[in-house]
């Protein structure tokens, strides 16, 4: 009876085992028939080929990034990376500090400078424009956004401050408010009338301190600025959106605006703003919102918002107004970033690193497999079947990550893979080697398969726990490629405690059931009688030529029970010998 | 049966045992000057030597060129000549890695700079555009792992001290275990500062792995001591050190095949990595692992175990034991 249960649990393991492993197949299937996925993990940049940069905050000393600036900042590139044209960018956080962008093949200095050009999104009021804006800003139903182009074409003559003509970066007669039209010094308006609009977005670091005054150009070159310090900073919005704006009386018009928010302070500040604003006339009653150094919306002041939500209205399609109001609640980078790293890797490198990767992972098995065999005989096939296993079941979950989390394996992943095969082996010679002490101890081979598991699952489980929680410290904590390395050292640690629970245990129970293990021949490396096996003489060990299994049981069962008083006695003879000492 | 399996039955049975705790002293020296050694030698040859990534600087890397057939020297001289052209006083480092490819590091490049000196690489081996890598790595991104290394360390320490005081329901094995770990950590740290070979990132990440590998070991043996020492009561006849000495021996043949198996892969991964490669992601991670390894096993055996008897000797409860049942073996022949 004991050995039809124990069988039967043996063979639903395996069952367990096969279910898992079909299930895995299924969700790759899944992935590769839906989802874009493929049937091998994908590989990161150091194994395909690529450039990867790594972005690190500028912070000053004491500071630190929060993990929503962090997500705000990486959404931000990837929108910046996108815009640039490059497909399967990844972006991604690391060590909680870091952003790392990945791009297949190689970027333009162009995409490079768009990358780590510090967004900034501030408000500044306009000074100058050699263009009025043809949108405007106000609190309930746009006003009409009708353009009027004779305004002031050209506010440059009369914004010529005469106070004094030296040249002298800031103005001598200090400008009151951050509209003052003493901010144009005579260089800053020479630099204004040669300012090209072509550079703008070339430099694409276009910047100026918060409190001076900057040169731009409205995105697409057609106006450009003189704008005063920034009033509010980017951070303030809480939120903005697009939508079709409703009239004062409800009713919902076809014009698309973009809404937004502020947060307190922000509230605060953008109501000051524009309250001096709306009583100022020709273009200085507008409000220029500047990203990455280049305006992108300078509409008109039309009333003074007090309760911190603004609405912009003119010329906007929905396209427009989305991209406005993406722009505005993902503009600013909350703090800015610097390359701190940048690598470029041929794909001929990638290769063949990845080829002497899966090189060592091949000549590592085959000198554990040897090893085993040396060591355990026909226990050797059963570690070569179990590592088999494993790395069918690290391949079908890698990949499945692979497809449906975006993980790549890289390089140092590939090395934690090879270097797995010896963790994983370990395991098995914990098992193997608990199953000979109590084979030592007098047991026959199926109740040292029994008894020797339960405290090797012990070992393996708290040396496995171990193993994992320092993978899963440094894949938390760590930055750089030790996070690949740890996940795929994580991820063996747990395909570990599966195979050897659902394939290895389940495999040495059907095999203590067979003659060649069970009689424990010689060539099987659970032979008693090399073991020294403490108790010996008793027939078990040689199970008889033509006893039918039941017998065998039977009498395995008997010998069991007296083995129990048997090997009392042998393991206090050894004690008796060691305590003599 | 080969020779270790009857080898591994005598450890078992007794019958012939190493005396890895009676003579702790000696393996506490050993240890000892091992580490002293790893300090000492390092701090002559003038501490650590860093790559590329804690100093900052500008890599290439040019695949696949005939020109390394005709010799070393004249290999680094066309990358000198190559650098110089296009930066002069660059001050380039090149060297030969693996059978054929060059590694040349200079002091940190604008990113035109670091096109240009692509190309002109390329020319001046003869090889595609595409077969030389460059790599720019400004001076914080070491310190930057550095630093997430070393809070990942102390996290690890942390938490594996807990699991293990937990699981053995006694810190002292934590502490011990520990200790350990400490020692394998300094003695590799020692092999790359007194043979002066780059720490890279990919070598702190062989560090790190250590940690759970150290531990994984030690965790073994300590699992036999604890089954050996918990079966003893205060009834054995066996002192407490005899217990913990009989558990090593007994799991000595465990820890040699365990060893042996964890380090065949990193070993051939330092092997092909080497000889394919060069100096590179798997090399420095499977140097690291290798020697880690080994000598975490050592650790494991003479110092871990050792340590914890070491620390537990002079508890009243265990002082008792091994002297009890002599006395009343002699007297009534039951105990108490």
């Amino acid at each position: 009876m004991a050995r039809t249960t124990t069988e039967r649990k043996a063979i639903r393991s395996l069952v367990w085992l096969l279910v898992i492993i079909i299930a895995l197949i299924a969700a790759n299937g899944a992935s590769v028939l839906f989802n874009n996925g493929q049937w091998t993990p994908k590989l990161a940049l150091d194994l395909e080929g690529g450039t990867q940069i790594t972005l690190s905050p500028q912070l000053s000393s004491g500071e630190a990034v929060t993990a929503e600036q962090l997500e705000r900042a990486v959404a931000i590139i990837r929108q910046r990376v996108d815009a640039s044209g490059v497909s399967e960018a990844e972006i991604n956080t690391q060590g909680n500090q870091n952003i790392v962008v990945s791009i297949p093949g190689e970027p333009d200095d162009e995409t490079r400078e768009r990358i780590s050009s510090s967004a900034k999104l501030e408000f500044r009021p306009v000074l100058v424009a050699d263009l009025p804006s043809n949108s405007t800003i106000g609190e309930e139903g746009a006003e009409d956004p009708t353009t009027d182009p004779s305004a002031s074409p050209s506010a440059e003559p009369s914004a010529e401050p005469s106070a004094d003509p030296t040249a002298e970066p800031t103005p001598s007669a200090s400008p009151t408010d951050a509209s003052d039209l003493a901010w144009i010094t005579p260089e800053l308006q020479e630099q204004f009338d040669t300012f090209d609009c072509a550079t703008v977005n070339a430099i694409g670091a276009n910047v100026a301190p918060a409190d001076e005054p900057l040169i731009t150009c409205e995105q697409d070159g057609s106006i450009k600025y003189i704008l005063g310090p920034v009033e509010v900073a980017g951070e303030r919005i809480a939120d903005a959106r697009a939508g079709l704006i409703s009239s004062q009386t409800g009713v919902t018009t076809n014009e698309w605006g973009v809404f937004m928010e502020f947060d307190a302070e922000g509230t605060a500040q953008f109501r000051a703003v524009t309250e001096r604003l709306v009583a100022l006339v020709g273009v200085q009653n507008q409000f220029a919102i500047v990203l990455d150094g280049s305006v992108i919306s300078a509409p008109r002041t039309i009333s003074a918002i007090t309760d911190g939500r603004p609405q912009i209205s003119g010329n906007f399609t929905e396209e427009s107004a989305l991209t406005l109001a993406d722009q505005l609640k993902f503009g600013a980078l909350p703090i800015g970033f610097e390359i701190q790293s940048s690598e470029n890797i041929s794909a001929t490198l990638g290769v063949s690193q990845l080829q002497s990767g899966i090189i060592a992972g091949i000549v590592g098995l085959i000198l554990v497999a040897f090893y085993a065999f040396f060591q355990y005989r026909a226990l050797g096939g059963v570690v070569l079947a179990s590592l088999i296993v494993a790395g069918i079941v690290t391949y079908l979950i890698i990949t499945y990550l692979s497809n449906q989390q975006g993980f790549r394996l890289s390089l140092a992943g590939v090395a934690g893979l090879v270097i797995s095969i010896g963790v994983i082996a370990d395991s098995f010679i914990v098992y193997f080697e608990r199953i000979r002490d109590e084979l030592r101890d007098g047991r026959s081979v199926d109740g040292a398969v029994e008894a020797g598991w339960k405290r090797a699952w012990r070992t393996i489980l708290i040396s496995d726990v171990i193993n994992f929680l320092a993978a899963a410290v440094l894949f938390v904590l760590a930055v750089g490629n030790v996070r690949g390395f740890a996940f795929t050292l994580g991820i063996t640690t747990i395909v570990d405690l599966i195979v050897v629970a659902l394939f290895t245990h389940p495999l040495m129970q059907l095999l203590a059931r067979t003659r060649f293990f069970g009689s424990g021949h010689p060539l099987s490396g659970l032979d008693p009688q090399a073991l020294g096996a403490v108790y010996r003489g008793r027939a078990q060990f040689r199970a008889p030529v033509g006893v039918t299994s039941t017998k065998v049981a039977s009498s395995s069962r008997e010998a069991q029970k007296r083995q129990t008083i048997a090997e009392r006695k042998a393991a206090e003879s050894s004690g008796e010998g060691k305590g003599s000492r | 049966m080969s020779k270790l399996t009857q080898f591994g039955n005598d450890l078992y049975t007794g019958q012939r045992s190493f005396d890895f705790v009676g003579r702790r002293n000696t393996w506490y020296i050993i240890a000892a000057v091992f580490v002293l050694l790893a300090i000492g030698l390092t701090a002559l040859r003038g501490g650590f030597v860093f790559g590329i990534e804690f100093r900052g600087g500008s890599e290439f890397r040019v695949q696949s060129t005939s020109v390394v057939e005709q010799g070393t020297a004249s290999a680094t001289a066309i990358a000198d000549e190559a650098v110089a052209s296009v930066v002069p006083g660059a001050n380039p480092r090149a060297s030969i890695v693996g059978g054929d490819s060059v590694r040349v590091q200079t002091e940190q490049l604008t990113p035109a700079q670091t096109e240009e000196v692509r190309a002109a690489l390329a020319e001046a081996y003869g090889v595609a555009e595409s077969d030389v890598s460059s790599s720019f790595i400004g001076a914080t991104w070491g310190a930057d792992i550095t630093r997430q290394a070393i809070i990942a360390l102390v996290v690890f320490l942390l938490l594996a001290s807990l699991v293990l005081a937990v699981y053995f329901r006694t810190w002292k094995m934590s502490l011990a275990a520990i200790i350990a770990l400490f020692h394998d950590l300094i003695i590799t740290a020692g092999v790359y500062g007194v043979f002066g070979l780059e720490i890279t990132p990919a070598a702190v990440i062989g560090f790190l792995t250590i940690l759970g590998y150290s531990l994984y070991d030690t965790v073994v043996v300590f699992d036999k001591v604890r089954e050996n020492t918990s079966e003893d009561g205060v009834e054995s006849r066996r002192t407490f050190a005899q217990s913990v000495n009989l558990a090593v021996n007994q799991t000595l043949v465990r820890s040699i095949n365990t060893s042996i198996v964890a380090v065949l892969p990193t070993a051939s991964i330092l092997f092909i990595g080497s000889l394919l490669l060069g100096a590179g992601t798997l090399r420095d991670i499977a140097l690291a692992l290798t020697v880690g390894t080994i000598v975490g096993t050592y650790s494991s055996i003479f110092l871990a175990a050792p340590l914890y008897v070491h620390l537990r000797q002079n508890e009243p409860e265990l002082k008792k034991q091994g002297t009890r049942p002599r006395v009343a073996r002699t007297e009534s022949g039951a105990v108490r």
